[in-house]
């Protein structure tokens, strides 16, 4: 029944004459914004998608906030830390902060949100957001102390993030179902209505407390709906039905910049590309399993080429497994040149003259992977290529079950290396590699709260991963931006755009 | 005619049943319900613990009859996704897909029959040549196509519209219009068929011989002879604008059962999918059934046989 319509409706719009200026929006206060998908729950324990990690910076508020300019973690609900050893940590709690619905904010809400999250039969999602402390104690009524399971040094990182704080009275009553309908919160946005999936208002919360590092909201309105085809997305843009859209596609951002009437901005977010090979030979005794080959791949393929032709926008070419911004990232790995030459001798060494054939799987960007498939052709590699839905692609991958692949991540929006690297090359079901010496540097990296011993570790693994060509990175994901020109929105890498900063010109 | 409309009944169950085992098969198959579920940011123990929560650990057969049992009894249990009662969730979604349906099967017959008739009563004339035209186009014109053409011109353009969404009646027209255009093509070539068939009866010949009105022969006569198998095609019809309305829905973000359908394949929500189909295989039942009953109105003959 569905069909194919991607047709590029720019490219019409364009062509029959487009009528300019927006109708909503600074008139009437309301940025009008559209999200493409539903969201199973506004509840920010309740749903995995990026959409409500924008609501819940909007609507809540986290104990710290790291500062998505400088990266560096800001008091907000908590006026400071400290740890006491490594596995606990202290917060002295603002005080005079109220929630949207006028309960005060105190201990207790954070004693309570802290151990309901801890709690794995309350089924926060995801578990691992939530599952690396112990509890929560009162220690008076505007302290708290956070006893940890083990060293877990990328705790501030979730705690200026994902973990938000609840009011304890109404969520203990209301729970979740009645959180996703009547979301209550101490952020710069109070939501003033819920159509589930559909649409939410919100307006600016007058009470916001002004020792928050997010700082006041200055528009007045918020309106979120959901619009699922993109096409639509940039016709209502183009008839003034909504001033706010992103993900546009790169073609498309390409003809609204050049048409002139919108702002269209691009940023690099924190997602790689990446290709992962059967080093250790847990799938077969493939050519993966030789050094050599795994670099012949890694110099075959021309990222600048690709990023430059389909990748587009602030994309940058990664060398290492993880987004520089992230903690613990270095770039001062060994890397692979675009050399097909180099590419075909290292593959001759290996044995494999005449090149060979191998199956290669992908869930996303199909062009990009036919791309790189055109760059193996090139030295003689021949794909037997499977394009899966994500669910059948980690399926697959995670049961052992491909030599080679070509996959994304987005580190959850975590800026520590702990959220990729660890994720893939420390033993997991997605390592294919399984070195012992990794491992061993990454644990190290993982558990110490010691801010050099953890860049050591991690610069010892990645420069290994490197080196060896257990994976390849390839290149950062990007996101383009449109919007009318009477807003002024500042994206980050981060890809939580943060509504809160944008103003009214 | 009793026997026989219990046996279409029956025949219209069975296939109900067999669709339903169909889709949950291959919904199950394509994919672990537990990672769409989770969705990519989630790890190994989210997953794990979706897997033992909802069954799926369990073999697909035992999955399927526990359903159906539940079904049976009136729980088409708990969307996943949503984490809500999944009869709740169709009947919320539901009246604007009614809406939508309605609107645009009155659209298509209205647009459809007068057409047919016209294009009938002189054929390979100016009218009919339109009527040819105006199906041609329904048929060849992709709805996507046709409902961005349409957001372009009387949305961005004109400004006449709005582009999407369901607030006002205003938002029903151009669904209307994409979704009923693209059922009119059958039921106007069906009617003129129809007609040119029964107007070259005998009893057309005597109708008019015994000086009858020439409206009389036709609307009293012709037409509710030649409208019969157009009643059947409409309520096919009607059936598939219910079931079938996701591109429409998509495209103007109108969240009723069709974009509900489409956004739970893609995320595995097998209760809320199963549950979509047995509601739309119901539709088709029972659109069928009363299509048999007012054909039964029109032509005493079926009533008697």
């Amino acid at each position: 029944m569905k069909r194919s319509y991607k047709m590029p409706l720019v490219t019409v719009a364009l062509a029959v004459g487009l009528s300019s200026g927006a109708y909503a929006g600074k008139s009437d206060d309301t940025l009008n914004i559209a999200f493409d998908r539903e969201l199973e729950s506004i509840d920010n324990y309740y749903n995995t998608a990026r959409e409500g990690i924008v609501i819940s910076r909007m609507v809540w508020d986290g104990l710290l906030y790291r500062d998505p300019k400088t990266n560096e973690y800001l008091p907000n609900l908590a006026t400071s830390f400290k740890w006491v050893d490594s596995t606990t940590l202290q917060f002295d709690l603002r005080q005079g902060v109220k929630f949207h619905n006028g309960e005060p904010f105190d201990a207790d809400d954070v004693v309570f949100t802290l151990n309901y999250l801890a709690d794995p039969a309350n089924g926060a999602k995801p578990q691992n957001n939530v599952n690396w402390w112990k509890n929560a104690e009162k220690l008076g009524d505007y302290k708290v102390q956070l006893n940890l399971k083990t060293e877990f040094p990328a705790a501030l990182e979730f705690l200026s993030g994902p973990i938000v704080m609840y009011p304890n009275e109404y969520y203990s009553k209301a729970g979740p179902e009645g959180m996703a309908l009547k979301p209550v919160g101490t952020g710069p946005y109070q939501v003033t209505s819920v159509e589930p999936g559909k649409r939410y208002r919100m307006k600016k919360y007058d009470g916001y407390h002004a020792g928050s590092p997010k700082g006041k909201a200055s528009i007045g309105n918020i309106v979120i709906r959901t619009i699922a085809e993109s096409n639509t997305q940039l016709a209502e843009l183009f008839s003034g039905g909504i001033d706010w859209i992103w993900k546009v596609k790169p073609d498309q951002a390409e003809r609204i910049k050049a048409q002139g009437q919108f702002t269209v901005k691009n940023s690099s977010t924190m997602r790689i590309g990446y290709l992962n090979f059967d080093a250790s030979g847990r799938h077969s005794k493939n050519p993966m399993n030789d050094v050599r080959v795994r670099r012949a791949i890694a110099h075959a393929i021309d990222r600048e080429g690709i990023v430059k032709a389909l990748v587009k926008g602030e994309s940058i070419v990664v060398d290492s497994l993880c987004f520089p911004s992230q903690f613990g990232c270095t770039s001062d790995v060994p890397k692979y040149d675009y050399n097909p030459e180099k590419a075909k001798k290292l593959l001759a060494e290996a044995g494999y003259p005449n090149g060979f054939e191998t199956p290669f799987l992908a869930y996303r960007n199909r062009d990009y992977a036919e791309a790189m498939i055109s760059n193996l052709n090139a030295v003689g590699i021949t794909t037997k290529f499977e394009y899966l839905k994500y669910a059948a692609f980690r399926d697959k991958v995670q049961d052992g079950a491909s030599p080679f692949n070509f996959g994304t991540w987005g580190s959850y929006s975590i800026n520590d290396v702990s959220a990729i690297t660890s994720h893939f090359q420390k033993g997991t079901k997605d390592d294919y590699a399984r070195d012992p010496e990794v491992i061993k540097q990454l644990e190290i990296g993982d558990t110490s709260v010691d801010a050099q011993v953890r860049k050591d570790a991690y610069k010892a693994a990645l420069t290994r991963i490197a080196d060896q060509a257990y994976m390849f990175p390839l290149w950062s994901y990007n996101t383009n931006y449109a919007f009318t020109k009477d807003v002024d929105f500042t994206p980050t890498p981060d890809e939580i755009p943060r509504f809160f900063t944008a103003t009214w010109k | 005619m009793l026997y026989y409309s219990l046996k279409r009944f029956a025949l219209a169950l069975l296939v109900a049943l067999t669709v339903s085992l169909i889709s949950f098969s291959l919904l199950y198959i394509s994919s672990d319900p537990a990672i769409a579920m989770a969705g990519e940011t989630a790890t190994d123990a989210d997953i794990e613990a979706i897997r033992q929560l909802y069954g799926f650990d369990r073999p697909i057969l035992v999955q399927y009859f526990d359903w159906l049992q539940r079904a049976l009894a009136g729980d088409l249990g708990q969307s996943y996704y949503f984490r809500t009662n999944v009869s709740a969730l169709i009947a919320e979604r539901l009246p604007t897909t009614m809406t939508l349906g309605v609107t645009a099967i009155l659209f298509a017959i209205t647009l459809a029959v007068p057409l047919g008739v016209a294009a009938a009563i002189r054929p390979n004339s100016l009218i009919d040549r339109i009527a040819l035209f105006l199906s041609v186009m329904g048929q060849a014109l992709p709805s996507f196509w046709f409902a961005l053409m349409l957001i372009v011109l009387l949305s961005v353009n004109l400004r006449l519209l709005p582009t999407s969404g369901s607030d006002t009646w205003l938002h029903l027209v151009m669904p209307t219009v994409v979704l009923g255009y693209y059922a009119a093509p059958a039921i106007m070539r069906l009617t003129r068929t129809g007609m040119l068939e029964v107007l070259s009866t005998d009893y057309i010949r005597t109708a008019r011989a015994k000086g009858l009105r020439p409206p009389v022969v036709l609307f009293k006569h012709a037409l509710r002879n030649a409208i019969i198998p157009v009643v059947s095609l409409a309520a096919v019809q009607f059936g598939f604008m219910l079931g079938g309305s996701i591109v429409v829905e998509t495209i103007f973000a109108l969240h009723g059962a069709g974009f509900l359908a489409w956004e739970s394949i893609t995320r595995n929500d097998l209760p809320t999918v199963q549950g979509l189909i047995l509601v739309f295989s119901l539709f088709y039942i029972v659109l069928t059934f009363f299509a048999d009953l007012i054909n039964a109105w029109l032509d005493p003959r079926i009533r008697i046989n």
